[in-house]
């Protein structure tokens, strides 16, 4: 178990990057406590990927340095490194048993007999795995073979960090929900650094204790999942996280006062920044509608169980709402009215509110 | 109640024809000539089994029957672990790829009685490059038409060069075919380069591997035109394998009811030995 420091970290997957778009991972610096539960969330192709494996070993970096409790291991390999990866696709060692599966990690590193026994079996009542330690591994569903791959990384207890790299891809939704409890549970247990990559935005809120949202390669929030789902620092954040994600709706200033289409809007607290292009950003959730406020006209109803999402047209803007409340007609004019302690404006995509007093 | 559609039958119906007359009437042509005895002047006696207890005692059988095996159990114990040794030699990925492929499948691609040919002037002693250079460049006496050892080495490297390109580009197939997570599951499991090979990669090719010994096995055990054509069975008899000893005696002696025996005992080898071998390799595949 190990303090994991990204220092300065760039990637290119090009022998010879010249320009910035060049780089996979264009400036990474990370500092990641000892025993933590982390996320790294991200659409398909924002270097998520990438960075897990300069973590481990498979990748060196381009430059940059990666510290486990202050040690520089940029150069090891990922079996001196000490660490353990669980991968998109359940990766079982298809003629052994499960059993076999899960002290293979141990015997290659020499460790002796009693203690795989006991290892082994301490895993495999963890996973629920205990009845079919006999069977070969290749007659197993896809969810017990990926329990099995979790438990290899699990086995080992002097990992530094256990990593997983959008495991749950190939698991039916049900199993998910489960699997997931599953590993929020082990990390309770064995209290080692986990780090989760996924591009679901429920896996990583409901895993992590702290969650790194990238794009393009950059790291543009990190925090924990009331902070990035309360205050996005920036609007790639308010649209990615979130169900429909943050209304990103086009601001202008005019004489002091932040106005949405000519309707003055009531922002968090005082604007910091107001150069470049202006947007205000709220969530649908504190989007309520009214009797007073901006006039508009109801688009789509989508009843989502217990809410309902509303697509209110403002001219031709369409803004989210999600209310509990019993919702209007489609084509029925309403008043939108925005929570201002939850209104924040952006400069050029970054926060340009401070939160009020 | 419910009708079937036998229309389906109107679509086999032309590829049955050409089993029939391609394969079923040439083997019933030939179980019938193996229960008689003919004298020439299309007359023909019923002699029964004798012909197949003839043959199963013949001591000529068991000679070619026995160099068969040894020649087929050769080039498989070469030529099986050699293909896999170079497929897991090859690149598997960037400019050298297609170069190997093609290099690999060259072999492949010539003539069966082009390669006798090939390797006949090949190991010539007087003009041969092979031979010459044995001979007269460094001194290893060198003939095989006059040396049986000589002969089978030729054979078996004639073989060996034509066929484990085969061997290669099925293994390679099996390989290309393992997610790179594989590997990289293994780096951090601490695995060796043998465990890697042992518990990823040979388990992963184990499918095209039965094929390629089970195609390996049948076109070696029937091989007749690269030995008829490189060396003709000899010196005396010590290439006859199984199939040039069938034609000598079909052709040469014109003994149809002693060759279609035999054939058909062959036939029974090859097809015994390929379902063994299959049902063995696909056992705990359930």
């Amino acid at each position: 178990m190990a303090r994991i420091t990204l220092d300065n970290l760039r990637h290119s997957y090009s022998a010879n990057p010249v320009s910035t778009d060049d780089y996979a991972l264009k400036e990474i610096d990370l500092d990641w406590t000892d025993g933590g539960a982390y996320a790294l969330l991200g659409p398909s192709g924002c270097g998520k990927s990438t960075l897990l494996n300069i973590i481990s070993g498979l990748l060196n970096p381009t430059s940059g340095r990666v510290l486990f409790d202050g040690k520089d291991v940029t150069a090891l390999p990922p079996d001196r490194r000490n660490i353990a990866q669980v991968f998109q696709f359940p990766v079982i060692y298809d003629t052994m048993t499960v059993y076999d599966n899960l002290a293979f990690p141990l015997r290659n590193r020499g460790v002796d007999h009693g203690q795989i026994d006991s290892r082994v079996h301490e895993i495999a009542t963890m996973l629920e795995l205990t009845d079919s330690l006999s069977t070969r591994a290749s007659h197993l569903t896809p969810d017990n073979k990926q329990k099995i791959s979790m438990g290899r990384g699990l086995v080992r207890d002097d990992v530094n960090a256990i990593m997983f790299d959008e495991p749950l891809t190939v698991i039916d939704p049900e199993l998910k929900w489960k699997l997931r409890s599953k590993l929020k549970e082990l990390h309770q247990s064995i209290a080692s650094t986990m780090i989760y990559v996924t591009h679901d935005q429920t896996e990583a809120l409901t895993f992590a204790d702290q969650v790194v949202v990238m794009q393009e390669g950059e790291i543009v929030q990190i925090g924990t999942p009331i902070e990035l789902f309360e205050r996005p620092l920036h609007t790639f954040v308010g649209h990615f996280i979130g169900s429909p994600g943050m209304n990103i709706l086009p601001a202008e200033l005019v004489g002091g006062a932040i106005r949405f289409l000519g309707h003055a809007v009531e922002l968090e607290g005082p604007v910091k920044n107001n150069q470049g292009s202006l947007e205000i950003g709220i969530r649908p959730e504190y989007v309520r509608i009214g009797t007073t406020g901006i006039p508009s006209v109801i688009r789509k109803v989508a009843d989502i169980g217990r809410r309902t999402v509303i697509e209110a047209n403002v001219n031709d803007i369409i803004v989210n709402a999600i209310t509990e409340d019993v919702p209007p007609e489609q084509g029925e004019e309403v008043y939108l009215e925005f929570k201002p302690s939850q209104t924040r404006l952006y400069a050029d995509s970054w926060i340009a509110t401070e939160v009020g007093a | 109640m419910k009708t079937v559609n036998q229309h389906g039958w109107l679509f086999v119906l032309p590829v049955l024809l050409l089993v029939a007359f391609n394969a079923l009437v040439p083997l019933m042509t030939v179980v019938n000539y193996s229960v008689q005895e003919t004298f020439g002047n299309n007359q023909f006696f019923w002699v029964g089994l004798r012909w197949f207890e003839e043959i199963l005692q013949s001591e000529r059988f068991h000679a070619a029957l026995g160099r068969q095996m040894l020649f087929t159990v050769t080039i498989l114990i070469i030529e099986i672990p050699l293909g896999v040794a170079i497929a897991l030699a090859m690149p598997r990925r960037g400019f050298w790829v297609p170069v190997c492929l093609v290099l690999m499948s060259l072999p492949l691609l010539i003539p069966w009685n082009v390669v006798g040919a090939m390797w006949n002037i090949f190991t010539l002693p007087d003009i041969g490059l092979l031979g010459y250079t044995l001979n007269n460049v460094l001194g290893i006496d060198y003939n095989m038409t006059q040396d049986p050892l000589a002969a089978w080495i030729t054979v078996i490297v004639m073989d060996v060069w034509h066929w484990t390109s085969l061997v290669v580009l099925l293994s390679y197939a099996g390989l290309i075919s393992i997610p790179e997570a594989y590997y990289q599951a293994a780096k951090i499991d601490g695995a060796s380069n043998w465990s890697v090979f042992r518990h990823i990669q040979l388990p992963k090719m184990k499918r095209v591997l039965t094929i390629a010994v089970l195609l390996r096995f049948m076109d070696s055990f029937n091989i007749y035109t690269e030995p008829f054509v490189l060396t003709g069975g000899g010196p005396g008899n010590s290439t006859t394998l199984l199939s040039i000893d069938l034609v000598k005696v079909a052709l040469g002696q014109f003994d149809l009811g002693p060759a279609a025996a035999m054939s058909l005992i062959y036939f029974a080898i090859t097809l015994a030995v390929s379902w063994l071998f299959y049902t063995l390799m696909t056992r705990d595949d359930r």
